[in-house]
């Protein structure tokens, strides 16, 4: 199997490595970088999607507007604003994780739920 | 910096790693006595220490947690391996990298290609379809991170006073950014920054950047004030009330001059700005006043989440 | 152009292994932080100038440091559970 679409490839080993990362390990850190490398990695395949080899960036130069000069422009939009979202999202789950320090003083999610457990009777 | 050598040798990178690092995802007790001695806290009335919890001891974890461990980790390694080998399997079939004839270049990129100067203005096409074809993405998304500058505000500020260990730690990390090489530094670079972000932000529709790139510069350089000068200087005029000001005022600018096309459908309203000429910094209708409004409010959201986190308060 | 895309993708799940594989909390912030840097560079490869410019000031610049100011807020809350205990404890060695 002749494999040219590397890119995208890639892209998928990162999201299967950041979803590892989100489910095995027990660091509440660890597991927030792997949600946001999950992102990523769906950046990088969307971006992939819109290239076309041989043409340019699409920033209208010298006046050519025709079709056949640009790269596809739609999935550029949409990483923009997914770039943004995924940092949002960051950002409140590393507040949670402040605040769930902040109670039950450790980043282990077994003992978070274990002490939680035992608040409760 | 007023620590340079410990007295065991050690350079100051393997402190700081020792420092900030969690190493066995428990806390290292003599680690903790070994970096400072802690600053003198005034302390009017005695203050118990935080509930202890009880310790996990070794015998609760059953044989049926054990097992129920190991089962989950075993699916999950299992449910990743899967899903992964179905995905990479999937992607070396699509259709080739970068090959012109692909289903996803259809006529809409066209449109947006041959069209896009002459019915936006804007010489970037990219800036261009997110600004005025695809407006109601950019809406949405600076929507987006203004909720979560309000949720991180709810979490983490503490204003009423309740959580006292929480006030101690951040004072503590206030009493330690009196630095004179960083003040230096930033007296020089932060007005060049900000020019930078200003230039970004306004070029937006003449050359690659935009709102979001140009915001985030800005916002980089209010943080780079707040870690020079502390808190006092920069709660001068960086408060809770300006970044309300602020936030609300872009984005009422940005939803009321796009929201009309809930009522009129995909007809535009007649308006005074028109697309002018072309490659003119103001020309492009509204694309220059809209990256304004979204670049102020990607900065002052940048900024509210490192000062939430750093200070417990804007 | 191929061979730079190609050790670039290489560094990028290097250092995703990296992150895995380490126990030390700041190693995978700093990792993360190269790794934002090299998807920077692969951005321009792909012909996108704006999710380049965005990538390295959102990522690279907000989203690590939200990272780094998580970890060092969390080692100032130990400290001062930490200093409240002596404290404590200093009291009832002084009572009894």
């Amino acid at each position: 199997m002749i494999l040219t679409n590397y890119a995208e490839i890639a892209a998928m080993i990162l999201f299967g490595i950041g979803l590892m990362l989100l489910l095995l390990n027990k660091n509440m850190i660890k597991k927030i970088i792997g949600f946001s490398m999950t992102d990523s990695a769906i950046f990088l395949y969307l971006a992939a999607k819109g290239y076309i080899s041989g043409r340019k960036a699409p920033i209208v130069t010298d006046g050519v507007t025709s079709a056949e000069a640009y790269i596809n422009p739609i999935p550029a939009g949409l990483v923009l604003t997914g770039i943004v979202v995924s940092v949002a999202s960051s950002a409140v789950l590393l507040a949670l994780t402040v605040r769930l320090y902040r109670k039950y003083h450790t980043l282990n999610l077994d003992e978070i739920t274990d002490r939680a457990r035992k608040g409760e009777e | 910096m007023a620590r340079q050598l410990d007295p065991n040798g050690q350079s100051l990178y393997a402190r700081f790693s020792r420092y900030l690092s969690e190493g066995d995802d428990r806390l290292d007790q003599d680690m903790i006595r070994e970096v400072d001695a802690p600053p003198a806290v005034h302390d009017p009335e005695p203050v118990p220490p935080s509930a202890p919890f009880p310790p996990v001891a070794e015998g609760v974890k059953t044989r049926h947690t054990r097992v129920a461990t190991v089962a989950y980790q075993l699916i999950a390694m299992l449910l990743t391996a899967a899903i992964s080998m179905l995905l990479i399997w999937t992607t070396a079939k699509l259709p080739s990298f970068g090959d012109a004839q692909n289903p996803a270049h259809n006529e809409v990129a066209r449109r947006y290609v041959e069209n896009g100067m002459d019915e936006t203005g804007s010489v970037n096409l990219v800036t261009g379809m997110i600004l005025d074809y695809r407006a109601f993405d950019t809406l949405g998304e600076s929507n987006v991170l203004f909720t979560a500058a309000c949720v991180v505000l709810m979490l983490l500020r503490s204003g009423s006073r309740e959580e006292r260990i929480e006030i101690e730690a951040d004072e503590r990390m206030e009493d330690r950014n009196r630095d004179e090489i960083l003040q230096t530094a930033a007296r020089v670079l932060i007005p060049m920054i900000m020019m930078f972000g200003c230039y970004v932000i306004l070029n937006g529709h003449l050359s690659p950047g935009g709102g979001f790139s140009g915001g985030a510069v800005i916002g980089a350089a209010m943080i780079l004030y707040l870690n020079a000068f502390g808190s006092g200087a920069s709660g001068r005029f960086l408060t809770i009330r300006t970044f309300r000001f602020v936030s609300v005022l872009a984005l009422s600018f940005y939803s009321l001059s796009k929201a009309y096309s809930f009522f009129t459908g995909a007809n535009h309203l007649p308006s005074v700005f028109t697309t002018g000429v072309i490659g003119n910094l103001f020309s492009a209708g509204l694309i220059p006043y809209l990256n304004i409004a979204v670049g102020l409010v990607v900065c002052f959201t940048m900024y509210a989440f490192f000062a939430l986190f750093r200070k417990g308060d804007i | 152009m191929q061979i730079l895309m190609m050790i670039l993708l290489i560094f990028v799940l290097a250092g995703a292994v990296s992150v895995a594989l380490t126990r030390n909390l700041l190693t995978a912030a700093v990792v993360f932080m190269a790794q934002s840097l090299a998807l920077s560079v692969i951005w321009i490869l792909l012909e996108s100038p704006d999710l380049s410019v965005t990538e390295a000031a959102v990522g690279t610049g907000i989203d690590s440091l939200l990272l780094f100011v998580t970890l060092k807020k969390i080692r100032e809350v130990d400290h001062v559970i930490q200093s409240e205990k002596e404290k404590e404890e200093a009291r009832h060695g002084q009572t009894t």
